[in-house]
């Protein structure tokens, strides 16, 4: 990574992160696919086409990896981010089929200092992946554990 | 049949292990994740993970690896004995993702699933959505990770 442009104290609730965008390839799918996901859908065009999916269509977990990359290229990598502990929930909404081009934004939800990680605070976003026709793919939300800039910042814990 | 015939609610089943090699973690992690505690051995000492481990995303897309192998040496099987495999289908997502663990290299990650509940689609009528408890533990018997899933059923 860089140089840190973003710390806990500069997600305040309502800021919007772009995330970058993706072209999501036949043979990407179909690599992510074989090695993780080999499902007929995500394998070949004929047996997604005769899937409710409709067409040849990335895995959902291929979906969720690209967008950690949209995300880490769009501002994770600028970030102070130390990693996450999970996702409250995630939708798979819409197919996401070869040719797609994803982009999206984590908008912040909530930012609190945690008394047991000091110096670090949890950024709570709402992460959603849209294709080029602006219909929303997918779509979750996650807390990432985010160094303060100023570890002694009290004003950190009161933006819980 | 149906996957609640198959898998009574509550009984785990294991679905198979998963090495974590450090060539796996750094491949997979350079092309989704590349923070540096994911692709570098020496910079992650610096991060609170403290050394090399997975992308949750790596750990996440295991399960479904281990799974799928799990799921068609059972269909197999359920064929040779004059059964027809449940018709799985797509998953709509997921919920409760708990990363509990990093997953350092070297970590041999055991996967399961665990059955919760079945239910009729009220807007699609022959089509049924499984809930299930997915989980991964390393090799001293710790959840690394744990997540609510769910699939579709046709009949």
């Amino acid at each position: 990574m860089g140089a840190i442009e973003f710390h806990f104290e500069d997600f305040e609730p309502g800021r919007v992160f772009t995330l970058a965008s993706a072209e999501v390839t036949a043979e990407a799918i179909i690599a992510f696919a074989a090695e993780f996901d080999p499902q007929p859908m995500h394998l070949s065009e004929e047996a997604g086409k005769a899937s409710i999916l409709g067409g040849l269509s990335a895995s959902g977990w291929h979906t969720a990896s690209l967008f950690m990359r949209m995300m880490y290229d769009g501002w994770l990598a600028r970030s102070s981010s130390e990693g996450s502990p999970g996702i409250e929930f995630m939708e798979w909404k819409k197919p996401v089929l070869a040719g797609d081009t994803l982009s999206g934004r984590s908008t912040v939800i909530e930012a609190r200092a945690l008394r047991s990680k000091p110096g670090i605070g949890l950024v709570k976003f709402l992460h959603e992946v849209e294709n080029q026709h602006g219909t929303v793919v997918m779509r979750g939300e996650n807390p990432i554990m985010m160094r303060l800039r100023t570890p002694s910042n009290v004003m950190a814990e009161v933006q819980a | 049949m149906r996957l609640i015939e198959l898998a009574p609610p509550g009984e785990k089943v294991v679905t198979g292990t998963m090495l974590f090699t450090p060539d796996d973690i750094i491949r997979f992690a350079k092309q989704f994740d590349p923070q540096p505690f994911h692709v570098d051995a020496q910079a992650a000492k610096d991060y609170v993970f403290g050394a090399l481990c997975a992308s949750g995303w790596h750990t996440c897309a295991g399960w479904m690896k281990t799974f799928l192998s799990y799921w068609s040496a059972e269909s197999t099987r359920l064929i040779s004995e004059g059964h027809v495999p449940p018709k799985l289908g797509p998953s709509p997502g997921f919920q409760k993702l708990q990363w509990l663990r990093p997953v350092y290299a070297g970590d041999s990650i055991t996967y399961s699933v665990t059955m919760v509940d079945s239910r009729p689609l009220a807007t699609r009528p022959g089509t049924f959505i499984n809930r299930t408890i997915n989980e991964g533990a390393n090799q001293d018997g710790q959840l690394v990770m744990r997540y609510e899933g769910s699939v579709l059923e046709f009949e």
